[in-house]
C-alpha cells in the first residue's frame, strides 16, 4: 500500500488502533464500574486509584477506560451514515445536473451554514429521556448536521468526472445511469469519500463530546469521555486540583481526534502530492551533501547522476512541477 | 452586484428553514412541550404565562397548524419570542439581549484575531515548504483535535487557579461588585481583563484551520505560472509572497462559513467553563432548565448572527475578486 508510506498516515494508524483496543477491552480491564463508589472523595492518584477519585468516590482510571467505547462507536456510525448521505446526495448533484443539482446543492449550503451546535441542542431538547441515550439515534441525529460539507466536495468532484472521456463512452454504449455512477464514477472518487468519512467522523466525535458537556444527552448513558468532562465541569475538578480527572479524557479526545486528522492529512496529501513537502527537505539535501534553497514553483528532485564519480555528489535537477 | 444579491437570496432561504425548523420540531416530537416545562417549573408559573405558552406552541387553542405557524412569523417579526420559563418574568428577547452583545464583541474579536493570525502564519510556513517550519503541522492539528472546552478548563487551571494572572473561580464576564456597566474605565478594564482567556481560548483552538487551510493553498499557489514569472522578473521577494498570499487566501475567505459553524460552535461552550455571561452561559442554563421559548429564541439569534457573519465575508470576498464581480 502506497499510502503506508506516509508517516503521517501510519502514526494516524497506529493511534487509532489503540483507542480501537481501549474501547474493545477498556471496560473489561477496568477494575471498577465507571459510577459506583469506591473509595473517599477526592484521593488523589494511588496505587489503588491510578487517577485517583471523584467528588462521590467513583474511580477515575474506570471512567477513563469505560469512556472510549461509546465515542468510537457514535463517531464511527455517524460518520458512516453521514458518508453515505454525502455520496447520495452529491453525486446525484454533481452527475444529474440541472433543477436537481440546484435543490439538492442549495440544501447542502443550508446545513454548512446553519450552527450545528445549537441546532442540535434544539432537535435534543425536544427528544424523550429514551432517545437522549440511544447511540443510534445520537449517530443519526449528529449525522444529520456531517454530511453536506462531504457532499458539497464530492459533487464538484463528480462534475470535472462527468465530463470525462469515459464517462461518455459509458454513455455512449448505452449503459444506464446508475451502472454509470456505481462503476464509473463512485471507484474514482474513492480517496475524496475516505477523506470525507475521516472528517465527518472526526466531527461527530467533537459534537458528540460537546453535547454531552453541555448536558444536551444523557450524560450517564452511554458512559463516555465526554460524562467525564460534564462532572469535572459541574464538579469544580480544577479548581479542587484534581486535574487528572479532565486532563484524562480530554487529552484523550485530542489524541483520537489527531489520529484521525493525521489520517486525513495522509489521504490529503495522496490525492494532492503538492501538499508533501515535495522532494527532499532541507535535511534530506543536506543529507545528500547539497546546499540548496528551495525555490518557488521548483521542486528539487534527487537523481543518480549517469557516470558515478566518487567525489561528485549526486546531482540536482530543477523541475516545475 | 449581482453574486452578492444572489447570496442575499440564499441567506433569506436559510433564515426561513431555520425558523420553519423551529417552529415545526415541537410538533413533530413525541411528547407536549408545555406539559413538560409546567410539570419542570414546579408551580412556579403562573395562570397567565402558562396560557401565554400554550399559545406559543398551539395547544388547545384549536388553531390550525397553518394559521398557528402564520401567528407565529407574526410575533417574530414584532421581535416577540416569547416569553422564557427560567428567567421569568422577562421575556426571551429581553433575555438574550443582556447577553448578547458579551458573546458578539468576544467572539468576533477572537475570530478575526485568530483568522488573520493564523492567515498570515499559513502564508509563512507554506511559503517556507520543507523547512523546520514544516513541523508546526502536526502541532497545529494536535491543537485542532482539543475541544474548546477542555483548552479552556486548562487554561482556567494554570492562569486562574494556579496562578491568579487573572481573575479566578467565580469567572464572570467583569467583577460585579465593584463596577457597574458604562463608559468608566474601571468597567472596561475590567470587562477586558476577563475577556482576556476566554479569546486566548478561541484563538487558540480555532488558528490551527486557518493555518493549514492557508499553507496548502499557498504551496498550491507558488506552483503557478504567474508566481514563477514574478520571481522570475527579479521581483522583491516581499511583492512575490503577497501576489501569492493574496491569491491563496481566497479560499480562506469562502470557507469562512464552514468554519464559522464550528468557532460558534466551541465558542458557546468556552463561555460555559468561564461562566461568561454570553448566550452560551444562558443557552447551558435554558438546557437544564428546559426552557424550550429560550433555546429556540437562542437558535434564532445564533443563526442570524452567523449569516450576518458569512454576508460579511461575501463581501470582503466579491472586493478581493474580480473575477465575482465580472460576472454581473
Amino acid at each position: 500500500m502506497r499510502i503506508l508510506r506516509n508517516r503521517k498516515t501510519l502514526a494516524g494508524l497506529i493511534l487509532l488502533a489503540v483507542f480501537v483496543f481501549l474501547a474493545v477491552f477498556g471496560p473489561t480491564l477496568a477494575p471498577y464500574p465507571a459510577l459506583e463508589i469506591v473509595g473517599n472523595p477526592w484521593e488523589g492518584p494511588s496505587g489503588a486509584h491510578w487517577f485517583g477519585t471523584t467528588q462521590e468516590g467513583y474511580d477515575v482510571w474506570s471512567q477513563f477506560l469505560n469512556g472510549d467505547r461509546a465515542i468510537l462507536i457514535i463517531s464511527f456510525l455517524s460518520g458512516i451514515i453521514a458518508t453515505v448521505l454525502s455520496v447520495v446526495i452529491g453525486v446525484a448533484a454533481g452527475y444529474f445536473g440541472g433543477l436537481a443539482d440546484n435543490f439538492l446543492s442549495m440544501l447542502a449550503n443550508i446545513f454548512l451554514v446553519l450552527p450545528a451546535l445549537p441546532f442540535l441542542i434544539v432537535i435534543n431538547s425536544y427528544l424523550p429521556a429514551g432517545g437522549k441515550s440511544s447511540t443510534a439515534l445520537m449517530a443519526a441525529i449528529i449525522s444529520l448536521t456531517g454530511w453536506a460539507w462531504g457532499a458539497r466536495v464530492l459533487r464538484s468532484q463528480t462534475l470535472s468526472l462527468r465530463k470525462r472521456d469515459f464517462v461518455d463512452a459509458a454513455g455512449i454504449i448505452g449503459e444506464r445511469s446508475w451502472r454509470i455512477i456505481a462503476f464509473e464514477v463512485v471507484p474514482n472518487l474513492v480517496p475524496v469519500i475516505a477523506s470525507s468519512f475521516l472528517f465527518t467522523t472526526l466531527y461527530a466525535m467533537g459534537t458528540y463530546v460537546a453535547l454531552t458537556f453541555v448536558g444536551a444527552v444523557d450524560v450517564n448513558t452511554p458512559w463516555s469521555w465526554g460524562s467525564m468532562l460534564f462532572w469535572a465541569q459541574g464538579d469544580q475538578a480544577a479548581a479542587s486540583g484534581a486535574w487528572v480527572w479532565f486532563a484524562a479524557p480530554g487529552v484523550a479526545v485530542a489524541l483520537l481526534g489527531t489520529s484521525l486528522a493525521l489520517l486525513n492529512f495522509g489521504i490529503d496529501e495522496f490525492i494532492n502530492p503538492r501538499l508533501k513537502a515535495a522532494g527532499l527537505t532541507r535535511k534530506g539535501l543536506r543529507a545528500a551533501g547539497l546546499h540548496h534553497r528551495q525555490t518557488l514553483g521548483l521542486t528539487p528532485v534527487l537523481r543518480p547522476s549517469a557516470a558515478p564519480v566518487a567525489a561528485q555528489p549526486a546531482e540536482i535537477i530543477e523541475e516545475t512541477v | 452586484m449581482y453574486v452578492l444579491a444572489r447570496r442575499l437570496a440564499f441567506y433569506a432561504v436559510t433564515a426561513y428553514v431555520a425558523v420553519s425548523v423551529n417552529f415545526f420540531l415541537p410538533h413533530m416530537m413525541p411528547g407536549d412541550p408545555v406539559e413538560t416545562m409546567i410539570a419542570s417549573s414546579a408551580g412556579q408559573l403562573d395562570q397567565r404565562s402558562v396560557a401565554a405558552l400554550k399559545a406559543q406552541f398551539g395547544v388547545g387553542t384549536g388553531q390550525s397548524l397553518w394559521a398557528q405557524y402564520w401567528h407565529y412569523w407574526g410575533q417574530l417579526l414584532q421581535g416577540n419570542l416569547g416569553i422564557s420559563i427560567s428567567k421569568y418574568p422577562s421575556t426571551v428577547a429581553q433575555t438574550i439581549g443582556s447577553a448578547l452583545w458579551w458573546t458578539v464583541i468576544l467572539v468576533g474579536t477572537a475570530t478575526v484575531i485568530s483568522f488573520i493570525l493564523g492567515t498570515l502564519i499559513g502564508a509563512l510556513v507554506g511559503w517556507r515548504r520543507g523547512s523546520m517550519l514544516d513541523n508546526i503541522l502536526p502541532v497545529t492539528t494536535f491543537f485542532q483535535a482539543i475541544p474548546y472546552f477542555f483548552l479552556a478548563t486548562v487554561l482556567l487551571y494554570l492562569f486562574a487557579e494556579k496562578s491568579h494572572v487573572f481573575p479566578n473561580s467565580d469567572f464572570k464576564s467583569y467583577d460585579t461588585n465593584n463596577y457597574v456597566i458604562g463608559w468608566n474605565p474601571g468597567f472596561v478594564g475590567s470587562a477586558v481583563g476577563h475577556a482576556v482567556l476566554p479569546a486566548l481560548t478561541i484563538v487558540l483552538a480555532s488558528i490551527a484551520g486557518w493555518i493549514v487551510g492557508m499553507r496548502n493553498m499557498m504551496v498550491t499557489t507558488m506552483d503557478e505560472d504567474y508566481v514563477l514569472v514574478a520571481q522570475a522578473k527579479g521581483l522583491p521577494k516581499s511583492r512575490v509572497i503577497w501576489y501569492a498570499a493574496r491569491n491563496a487566501v481566497l479560499p480562506s475567505i469562502s470557507s469562512f462559513a464552514n468554519a464559522l459553524s464550528f468557532v460558534v460552535a466551541g465558542s458557546l461552550l468556552t463561555e460555559l467553563v468561564y461562566s461568561y455571561q454570553g448566550i452560551g452561559s444562558l443557552l447551558l442554563n435554558a438546557v437544564q432548565s428546559e426552557d424550550y421559548p429560550l433555546i429556540q429564541g437562542i437558535f434564532l439569534i445564533i443563526t442570524f448572527a452567523v449569516l450576518a457573519a458569512n454576508l460579511l465575508a461575501d463581501t470582503v470576498y466579491v472586493l478581493l475578486d474580480p473575477r465575482t464581480r465580472q460576472e454581473a
